[in-house]
């Protein structure tokens, strides 16, 4: 994409306040009944239909004052989350309904405060494929620091800002199984864009996004349908996946511009096709991991991977305890000028796992830039606490942050997290 | 012909002598063989499995999973196991190719990311979900997994047994070897005491309350494992086994494991 194209679409960007998630609200409304009623016209008999889920109440704390020009952030933000789940399988478990509606409120952050339909799907198992409609999820991938193949879910980025969280996708997907591997097929209606903090949250870029003003390069806007194929196969101590993603990039390019005459960032949605290879070679030590992407967007091409390996030592110091070893290089070629935070990186990372009663564990990982030796640290930490409840820790951190860098209106932000979880 | 009789003659003869003359290897290995010739052809078993976790001043936590298994000819079995509690990693499941000798195949499936991974099961000696048990104690019992040895004649609680010792063949055991009560009339294991890497009393497991399906399959409704070195136990609880319930192949691999309930 040339200046002037960039330029256009600036002009372009016009200053609807009309509410996007009202739309959502509708489609998922809309689905939702669809679903419901198409479950109730099979009437299964309801004898393996079953709650659970969990409710938490999370504190985080920010160590350091917020930028002189973000006037409206605090240093400690309260919140409570639930994410409850039904799933009711009938005909011997060949056909199932999953429900997970996810909400969280949040004490200042009003994006933060949301709902959403994680999972509502009808799912039927054939003798040789399977067929899943409705909203869902799916997890593509091996390593660790980023994910780079995993395209089909939007990331729910209020969440936590390592992309693990995933807003629910409309989705119908068929899946069959052959002697050469697995098939995926996926037509995706309806795209969901990607949360941002507001105003007062934390962590966040300044200025904030503006995801009211979201633009799209398909006319279609939300409403394109994207289409993903995939393949994957285990052959031997190897697994390998290809797949192909054709429609709306999940991961937005950030443009500027004007609210009220104060600048925002305004995310532009570009249309896309990725050809993806995963692959992860497991022996009696050592896990290899790769994953390889092309995207095609933005009149650009590029590569993207990213590499690695892993290897646990058992039992260490004559304990029950297992100690990992992760390293990965993450490379990316794409035009300097868009988003990338990992064009030439190191991760380094240790897992322990405790093996006990609590199932305590940590990950502490380092994400170090080769060539501005900016770092960011994370550490995660979980022990489960009686029968049904759990401690999390988390602890994210950006250091020595380039003056240059992207992440130069994120180097406050750094955050020690606590979640008390109970389930259920 | 008359070859044929003198061969006739001789071969009980060598088989009698064979019989005479066997080591207590042999023995041992026998014992082995003719339990698992008892134990084959089940095919494939649903069950569920609760454990109930003592530590050394009594307090007690609950696991529950249930466990679904196919026997695989000629290597060890193919296992789904579904965790159901605690709470917090309900839904979380794990498809397990074991392997006598070699390192088991194993994926364990996370919910809350819809995540398939593929994990290094070098570990067999770990413990089994924070209890007492570690995998190789409940994975697939295949003979090829040790090496054997009859000890001698011994009445157990009024039952008749042989007593084996068995010595751990996978390199990364975590036993240098198990002393096994095996039930002379049935063939099934009544207790085994393991002996940790520095051939320490380590545990002592008990089974009680066998009962037999399709006339043919000795399970024990409980296995209660005791650990000496630390004072912790658990016991393991069996319930609502169901054999020949028709599972196939298909019912283990990763797009099985994905919906696994």
């Amino acid at each position: 994409m040339n200046a002037n194209k960039i330029k256009s679409l600036i002009c372009a960007v016009r200053r609807r306040r009309t509410n996007q998630k009202l739309t959502f609200i509708c489609v998922h409304l809309r689905s939702f009944a669809f679903s419901f009623t198409f479950v109730l016209l099979l009437t299964p008999p309801l004898h393996a239909a079953e709650w659970s889920g969990n409710i938490a109440l999370q504190s985080r704390y920010f160590p350091q004052a917020p930028l002189p020009q973000n006037t409206e952030q605090y240093n400690n933000y309260l919140s409570i989350s639930a994410e409850p789940e039904f799933y009711h399988g009938w005909d011997n478990d060949n056909q199932s309904l999953t429900f997970t509606p996810f909400i969280r409120i949040d004490q200042y952050d009003k994006e933060r405060t949301h709902g959403d339909i994680r999972e509502l799907a009808w799912q039927k198992v054939f003798n040789n494929w399977e067929l899943k409609a409705g909203i869902s999820k799916v997890y593509w991938g091996v390593t660790e620091s980023q994910h780079l193949v995993d395209v089909i879910n939007q990331t729910d980025a209020v969440e936590n800002i390592d992309g693990e969280d995933k807003l629910g996708q409309p989705m119908i997907q068929a899946s069959f199984e052959k002697d050469w591997g697995t098939v995926d097929v996926f037509v995706l209606p309806g795209f969901r864009e990607r949360t941002f903090s507001d105003i007062k949250g934390r962590p966040r870029f300044y200025p904030y996004v503006d995801a009211s003003q979201a633009q799209y390069e398909s006319s279609n806007k939300a409403r394109n349908i994207d289409y993903a194929l995939r393949w994957f196969h285990m052959i031997g101590d190897w697994e390998i996946g290809i797949a192909h993603f054709k429609g709306t990039s999940r991961d937005p390019v950030y443009l500027p511009g004007l609210n009220n005459g104060q600048p925002v960032i305004i995310p532009f949605y570009p249309q896309m096709n990725q050809t993806s290879l995963d692959a992860q070679a497991t022996t009696e030590d050592w896990l290899w991991k790769l994953e390889v992407i092309s995207r095609d967007w933005l009149d650009e091409r590029f590569l993207a991977l990213t590499a690695g390996l892993e290897y646990t030592f058992i039992g260490v110091m004559d304990t029950d305890a297992d100690l990992g070893f992760v390293a990965e290089y993450l490379y990316d070629n794409r035009n300097k000028n868009i988003t990338s935070f990992f064009e030439n990186d190191i991760m380094l990372g240790l897992r322990l796992a405790m093996n006990d009663e609590q199932s305590s564990e940590a990950l502490l990982g380092f994400i170090v830039d080769a060539d501005t030796q900016e770092t960011f640290v994370s550490l995660e930490a979980s022990q489960r606490l009686g029968d049904s409840w759990k401690l999390e820790l988390e602890i994210r951190s950006f250091q020595r942050v380039a003056s240059s860098s992207l992440l130069q209106t994120l180097k406050k932000d750094g955050f020690v997290q606590i979640d008390i979880g109970y389930f259920f | 012909m008359k070859h044929s009789i003198i061969l006739n003659l001789t071969l009980p003869l060598i088989i009698a002598f064979n019989a005479y003359a066997e080591t207590a290897e042999e023995k041992g290995l026998a014992i082995a063989k003719e339990a698992d010739l008892r134990d084959s052809g089940f095919n494939d078993s649903i069950a569920n499995m609760t454990m109930e976790l003592k530590n050394k001043q009594g307090k007690t936590s609950i696991r529950e999973v249930r466990v679904k298994t196919l026997e695989v000819k000629g290597d060890g079995d193919k296992g789904l196991s579904i965790f159901n509690k605690p709470n917090d990693i309900k839904g979380t499941a794990s498809l397990t190719y074991s392997h006598a000798l070699k390192p088991d195949e194993q994926w364990l499936y996370l919910p809350e990311l819809k995540r398939v991974k593929r994990i290094s099961s070098k570990s067999k000696s770990g413990p089994f979900m924070g209890s007492e048990f570690a995998y190789e104690d409940i994975s697939s019992q295949e003979i090829e997994k040790y090496s054997y040895k009859y000890i001698k004649d011994e009445t157990l609680n009024g039952i008749d047994t042989f007593v084996i010792e068995r010595y751990p063949q996978y390199k990364h055991s975590g036993y240098t070897r198990q002393v096994v009560w095996i039930n002379k009339q049935e063939y099934r294991p009544e207790k085994t005491v393991f002996y940790d890497r520095k051939n320490s009393l380590l545990k002592t497991l008990h089974f009680s309350g066998y009962k037999q399906y399709l006339d043919k399959y000795w399970r024990a409704d409980e296995m209660h494992m005791t650990n000496h070195q630390t004072g912790k136990s658990t016991l393991l609880s069996w319930r609502d086994y169901k054999f020949k319930t028709g599972l196939t192949d298909k019912d283990f691999n990763r797009n099985s494991l994905k919906r696994a309930k």
